[in-house]
């Protein structure tokens, strides 16, 4: 065989980043051909969003941090994000975990793709779809009185998409280790998503709340994301939540792209 | 194509340590059809499972397609084709896109991928369910998606793990003889599993057969039921009293003195070798195994009737593979699969000669 054959083994790098190509597109592929999927799941986020969102018009402490007196809404638009990264990926996981339980996952594994891109691929595809549903509200959220830092925009999209790579890597790794019955997955995913949303001062503001719950909060990475994106929605660029946040959403997604991948190495039922 | 020796896996669980495979030397040569035949939970699945890198070996070495399992996981991958014993295309994806993106995950372009998909589409009758999901799919065609889905690069080596199994007689039919074509227009070598007796019988050119995590036999069909079971012919008597006159007949015919067995009314030959069991049982009956049943027959009827013997009813049969699984185990493979009779299993590993 010769070096300009096109079987040839190309360089390490362009073959990963191919692999990835591929697995994200064959995960996207089926909410480009049926989109209504992706907008059905945004019905709750909506439903708060309009129904919800108004009556915090009045509430007390309902303020990003460091924004004065901004409106309530740029404290409610990021709770509505989290929340939808927080379901988003763990349903994805849900994906996963059916194909690992029939044969289409091990036939990938069979494959020559390589298996940190099949990681990669799929949790790209989280990030993508988030940032179009999260666009897709933020865009909802204007007329209703949302008012457009474009900066803190951009630098609040890439804290809750870091979060959702996160969570979208750590739920791979959750499914994988749940196979053959799937019983972890679902266990953790029902005992732990209510509270860590609940916890996280999404809906209504920690503050008022007892001592203790507060002291809970403060533990629960996803409350200072949350901070995070709230003062960066008011243009509070430089507020310290903003770095706790990215801090804490670095290392979800350094601790799932860890676990993730050295499940997804390691392979299925072994 | 394979070479596997003293290949070895154990699983923790919580009950315990279980013994999949224990020991497993295999050869494959190019080109051919093997059959891997063996009761539930034999190790079937977890052999195929590490031949195509699925599964370290706790222990054992093997090489796949010219590389070696644990230190080029790469190459044996680009070089084989695998169908897992469940249905390997996703329900959330259309069947043409699946098999696509199957090409693009062997490096095709896109081009390339999307002719080829379309190829195999039309060769396994799939072309109208191009745009259906495999959840709407029946049991056949979902299982025809599968083999599209591993010959889409076009492997040398293919491994089909149970690809007929829960399927109806129909669509059973259809499958192989989709396999069969395969044969006949590539050079491909097939290793596939199965439990059906009669499909390892016909279909392929070697049977090796596995029990508890070890082969037990290995050779063509009839190589092991010439060696490992023999022809059978059997005869019912008319008086129960000529029972040790007619064995004492049928033992210059057995392939050995002590292939002769005697059964009692109402008693029953175990295995699938017809010994009248069933239409003559309350009568007594006389069967020895033979080097071969038709030839042997008539001459064993004339000496009958020279010794004095009346006889009621006569027959030859050919063995079974399932006769052969008998007598290397002493259970039945049918049985096990049909009743999943628990006491099968405390049955001394070789029934005494019949
Ligand atoms: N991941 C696993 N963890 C624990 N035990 C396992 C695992 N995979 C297989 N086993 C056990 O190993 C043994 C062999 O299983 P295997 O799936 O290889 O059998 P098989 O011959 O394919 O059976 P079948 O005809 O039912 O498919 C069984 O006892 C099974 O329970
Ligand atoms: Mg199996």
């Amino acid at each position: 065989m010769t070096a300009t054959a096109p079987s040839a083994p190309s360089p390490a790098g362009a073959g990963f980043a191919r692999d990835v190509a591929t697995v994200f597109q064959r995960e996207i592929r089926p909410s480009l051909r049926e989109p209504l999927g992706l907008i059905l799941s945004l019905g709750q986020p909506l439903l708060l969003l309009f129904f919800f969102g108004p009556l915090l018009g009045g509430a007390q402490g309902v303020g990003a941090p460091g924004a004065g007196g901004d409106s309530s809404w740029q404290w409610f638009v990021p709770g509505v994000l989290v929340m939808l990264c927080l379901f988003g990926p763990m349903m994805s996981g849900y994906n996963l975990l059916t194909e690992l339980l029939t044969g289409s996952m091990e036939r990938m594994l069979v494959s020559p793709i390589d298996r940190s891109a099949m990681l990669v691929g799929r949790t790209l595809k989280e990030f993508a779809v988030l940032l179009a549903q999260a666009v897709l509200i933020i865009a909802l959220a204007v007329p209703l009185g949302f008012r457009l830092h474009p900066a803190g925009i951009l630098a609040g999209l890439l804290l809750l998409g870091v979060f959702g790579i996160g969570l979208g890597a750590f739920s791979f790794f959750l499914a994988m280790k749940s196979t053959p019955s799937g019983e972890l997955f679902y266990g953790v995913t029902q005992l732990a998503l209510f509270p860590l949303m609940l916890l996280s001062g999404v809906l209504l503001p920690m503050d008022f709340g007892p001592r203790w719950l507060q002291m809970v909060a403060l533990a629960n990475p996803v409350s200072h994301i949350t901070d995070g994106v709230r003062a960066l929605f008011s243009g509070a660029y430089t507020d310290p939540s903003v770095l706790w946040g990215f801090l804490a959403a670095g290392a979800i997604a350094a601790a799932g792209l860890l676990l993730g991948n050295r499940a997804i190495r390691k392979g299925v039922g072994v | 194509m394979i070479h596997a020796r003293g290949l070895t896996r154990s699983f923790t669980t919580q009950h315990g340590r279980v013994d999949a495979v224990r020991g497993l030397d295999l050869d494959v040569e190019p080109g051919t059809l093997v059959a891997f035949l063996g009761p539930n939970g034999a190790g079937k699945s977890t052999t195929l499972r590490m031949l195509t890198t699925l599964l370290p070996p706790t222990s054992g070495t093997a090489t796949v397609a010219g590389a070696d399992i644990a230190t080029d996981p790469a190459a044996v991958r680009a070089r084989i084709g695998y169908i897992s014993q469940k249905s390997s295309a996703a329900d959330t994806q259309r069947v043409g896109d699946e098999l696509f993106y199957q090409g693009r995950a062997y490096g095709m372009s896109r081009g390339r991928a999307r002719r080829r998909a379309g190829e195999l589409l039309d060769r396994l009758g799939l072309a109208d369910l191009a745009d259906r999901k495999p959840v709407s799919l029946s049991g056949g065609q979902r299982r025809r998606v599968d083999i599209a889905l591993g010959l889409v690069h076009g492997p040398p080596l293919l491994f089909l793990d149970e690809p007929s199994t829960g399927l109806d007689p129909h669509s059973r039919a259809e499958i192989w003889s989709t396999i069969l074509r395969l044969r006949e227009e590539t050079s491909m070598t097939l290793f596939l599993t199965t439990h059906y007796l009669e499909e390892a019988d016909s279909m392929a050119e070697r049977v090796v057969i596995i029990d508890r995590g070890r082969t037990i036999a290995d050779g063509t069909a009839e190589s092991l039921k010439a060696e490992l079971a023999g022809d059978r012919v059997t005869v019912a008597l008319h008086e129960a009293d000529d029972a040790d006159r007619a064995a004492r007949v049928a033992a210059g015919f057995a392939t050995a003195p002590d292939r002769v067995s005697r059964l009692a009314p109402g008693e029953s030959a175990p295995g699938t070798a017809d010994a009248l069991n069933g239409s003559r049982d309350g009568a007594a009956r006389v069967t020895a195994q033979v080097a071969d049943a038709d030839a042997a027959l008539p001459v064993l009827l004339s000496a009958l009737e020279a010794a004095g013997v009346k006889t009621a009813a006569a027959r030859g049969a050919r063995p079974t593979l399932d006769d052969v699984f008998l007598s290397l185990t002493g259970r039945s493979l049918t049985e096990e699969q049909a009743a999943d009779d628990p006491q099968a299993h405390h049955q001394p590993e070789k029934e005494p000669s019949a």
